[in-house]
């Protein structure tokens, strides 16, 4: 039996964060570690999550200058683990295989945004509508 | 405007980063230091992360950034003291920050960097370095 792979993911305390400028970076950060150590969450995975959500948190700023942030524990089964959402109303991303390749990128950065985070989180899924926005919710578990 | 102190010792530049960085402050760093060591015509900068929690894409860039231009203007940087976790991250980030040179800590990389200074300028071009 593959309990795990089955179950729900329940939420269980959730905050959200409007992230607009630089300066909210910063702040936000520190919010999604307030997180990870309310569930005991590793030092390396702690790490591995608040970079990914950074990355991401300045994907959102630079595509669609700032957006929502939701940040929740979430629980499935045993295991518990830290979920963050953004939510932009950016012009989207038409080709969303391409944007998961490494080393592809349309602004100035090293186009290693998605696919670094995605190497750096559990559970990554991206939505987007071109003209309309794109939703990036990724989950590291406690122990994944 | 808030500023990162940059201090001078001998031939060297020595930079302590204290808090986590906003961007601006990262980029006024990164200018200040490079003003800085041709001001005082420095041959080498120490750079200490050990209180740096996260260094994303952006703070990496940033590290790589004042490597090649204090390069370009005779001085070679050590980045010292980064955290086990955030090198498990950046490599798996795909940022394994290439081209830095790295000390476990403030005084391996002052040594690194004062042997570097005994070659006269007949470094190695690239790579990590680090003495343990």
């Amino acid at each position: 039996m593959e309990p795990s792979k089955k179950m729900e993911i329940i939420p269980l305390t959730r905050g959200t964060m409007m992230v607009f400028k630089d300066q909210d970076v910063v702040p936000f950060r520190n919010e999604v570690k307030e997180y990870a150590e309310r569930i005991k969450m590793g030092l390396v995975n702690q790490t591995k999550l608040i970079t990914a959500a950074s990355e991401m948190v300045r994907n959102m700023l630079k595509y669609a200058n700032g957006g929502l942030t939701i940040i929740e524990i979430v629980s499935r089964g045993p295991q518990s683990g830290v979920r963050v959402t953004f939510k932009d109303e950016g012009p989207g991303i038409a080709d969303i295989p391409q944007a998961m390749q490494d080393g592809f990128s349309t602004g100035k950065s090293l186009g290693l945004g998605l696919p670094g985070t995605k190497r750096l989180v559990n559970e990554f899924d991206i939505k987007s509508i071109p003209g309309t926005g794109t939703t990036i919710t990724i989950i590291k578990w406690a122990n994944g | 405007m808030e500023r990162i102190p940059i201090l001078k010792m001998g031939p060297f530049l020595l930079v302590t980063i204290q808090i986590d960085l906003y961007d601006r402050l990262a980029l006024n760093l990164e200018e200040d230091l490079v003003k800085m060591v041709e001001k005082t015509a420095s041959k080498g900068v120490l750079i200490d992360i050990s209180a740096l929690s996260i260094v994303d894409s952006f703070m990496g860039r940033i590290l790589g950034n004042i490597a090649s231009m204090s390069r370009l203007l005779d001085a070679q940087t050590v980045v010292v003291g980064m955290q086990p976790a955030v090198a498990i991250t950046l490599v798996e980030l795909g940022l394994p920050l290439n081209g830095v040179y790295t000390a476990l800590n403030m005084e391996k990389g002052m040594y690194l960097l004062k042997s570097m200074m005994d070659f006269n300028g007949t470094q190695q071009e690239d790579g990590d370095h680090s003495f343990d």
